[in-house]
């Protein structure tokens, strides 16, 4: 029978950069529709993303980043996140992205014009939540928060 | 005849030009290994999309898209990138030819164009076609999102029906001393690039490849590599129509980077060259200054020998 890999490669790339590439023990990922947890061995798997929190376990330590909209192929021993956008959570600027929320939601309520501009302002304002949730981090892990679009 | 004052102005102002031609190539190789860089870090992104977008592509009966829609060429859309800036040498000048000669080697109802960089909104304006959209200052800092932005228009334009097919005009980026004139169709996007086994294709660790080489005439009647079952979290349609605008966008996104890299290296071999011209021009110009120098100091010689020799004779 198959034996079960020990480690996922894990590669999270975005078109302008290659963000990261770890051999870690487990994955979690923002599913368009959910999140994944993919341990080694996992069947291989292609899903759509949302804007969420990926994390991932590297020896017993948990890090995670933000990832924005993309697709995520699967493989028993392999994980490849194409992601739109991508930080490390050590990256992102706090109060920077507070502000961008602020702004974001600050925009909704006038951008009822057509709606592809209101698609526009929600997603805007579920990137920057992600963002600022994945910066505060305050106790609260990425699990308990939903995936937005 | 000039006279030394001349000469000595002359060298100075060339050795002035020749500071800014330095400058300026440094400035472009330093410009050059940023544009690089970028031209490397789009790669791996760039690959991984289009082994996915195959491996779905293989995995669905008939990929069907707007994007790959075939229709006959009548209007075309030119996509043309040219820099914001002169003095990079032939840059833009052979970019902008190679244009002139796709547009009237196709013989179309109409050609349409979007412009990327100044040199080619202004060529063009000025020969009375107006551009569809023109960006400026894309190339000092080519960034992912002005790819999008541009990649949604053409796709608005072609999935619209405005035109029929979309083509890149532009230098791609050989190495240091070579930029290569491309005219490359984006749009509909080949379905050979799509329908193409993936490259390389993961296989399933369970079974080593040399197990795979045990049944090569399995193998060889199925005419591709073995495909992986994969589970699909949406279906494998709308994960399609996801990556297909990717890809442009990621196509759109190269091509930048490649000019820019392309402007840049350009740049800095014409500078590098305008720097060396310089330095043969105030050596020449030196020897001429001496020359003359001489033959002042030579005539005044002889003028105090022949006056002193009538003077004792």
């Amino acid at each position: 029978m198959a034996t079960i890999p020990e480690k996922i490669e894990l590669q999270v790339v975005t078109p302008a950069k290659h963000i990261l590439s770890e051999d870690v023990q487990s994955v979690e990922l923002p599913g368009k529709d959910g999140y994944l947890g993919i341990l080694p061995g996992h069947a291989p798997l292609l899903t759509e993303l949302g804007a969420g929190i990926l994390t991932f376990s590297k020896g017993g330590e948990t890090r995670s980043m933000v990832v924005i909209d993309g697709f995520a192929e699967v493989l028993p021993n392999r994980v490849i996140v194409l992601a739109d956008e991508s930080e490390k959570v050590e990256d992102i600027d706090a109060s920077k992205a507070r502000a961008e929320l602020e702004k974001a939601q600050h925009e909704l309520p006038g951008a009822g014009a057509s709606e592809e501009d209101w698609e526009r302002a929600n997603a805007a304002i579920a990137r920057a939540t992600v963002r600022v949730q994945a910066a505060e981090k305050t106790g609260s892990p990425a699990r308990e928060l939903q995936p937005t679009r | 005849m000039p006279t030394l004052l001349d000469y000595r102005r002359r060298i100075r102002s060339v050795k002035s030009t020749q500071q800014i031609t330095r400058a300026m190539k440094f400035v472009a190789a330093a410009k050059l290994r940023r544009a690089q860089e970028g031209v490397f870090a789009a790669r791996p992104y760039a690959k991984e999309i289009l082994r996915v977008l195959r491996s779905a592509a293989a995995r669905m009966e008939a990929p069907a898209n707007p994007l790959l829609e075939r229709r006959e060429e009548k209007k075309i859309l030119v996509l043309l990138v040219t820099g914001d800036r002169s003095l990079a040498g032939a840059f833009n000048t052979n970019v902008l030819r190679h244009a002139t000669e796709f547009i009237r080697a196709h013989h179309v109802e109409k050609i349409e164009m979007i412009t990327v960089g100044r040199k080619g909104r202004d060529y063009f304006k000025k020969r009375g076609v107006n551009p569809l959209a023109e960006y400026i200052d894309v190339s000092a800092s080519v960034n992912i999102e002005k790819a999008r932005e541009i990649a949604k228009r053409v796709a608005d334009l072609y999935i619209s029906g405005e035109v029929d097919a979309v083509y890149a005009v532009y230098n791609e980026f050989k190495n240091v001393m070579v930029q290569n004139l491309r005219a490359a169709k984006l749009l509909p996007i080949d379905p050979a690039v799509v329908k193409q086994s993936p490259e390389g294709e993961a296989q399933l660790t369970d079974e080593p490849a040399d197990q795979a080489k045990d049944l090569p005439t399995e193998a060889a009647a199925e005419g591709k590599t073995r495909l992986i079952d994969y589970i699909y979290e949406q279906p494998v349609e709308q994960i399609f129509a996801g990556l297909l605008p990717r890809y442009l966008e990621s196509e759109i996104f190269r091509v930048l980077l490649e000019s820019a890299a392309a402007e840049h290296a350009a740049r800095m071999t014409a500078m590098d060259s305008a720097t060396r011209n310089a330095s043969d021009l105030i050596r020449k110009l030196t020897l001429q200054m001496n020359k003359i120098r001489q033959a002042a100091i030579t005539t005044e010689i002889i003028e105090i020998v022949s006056g002193a020799s009538s003077a004792t004779s």
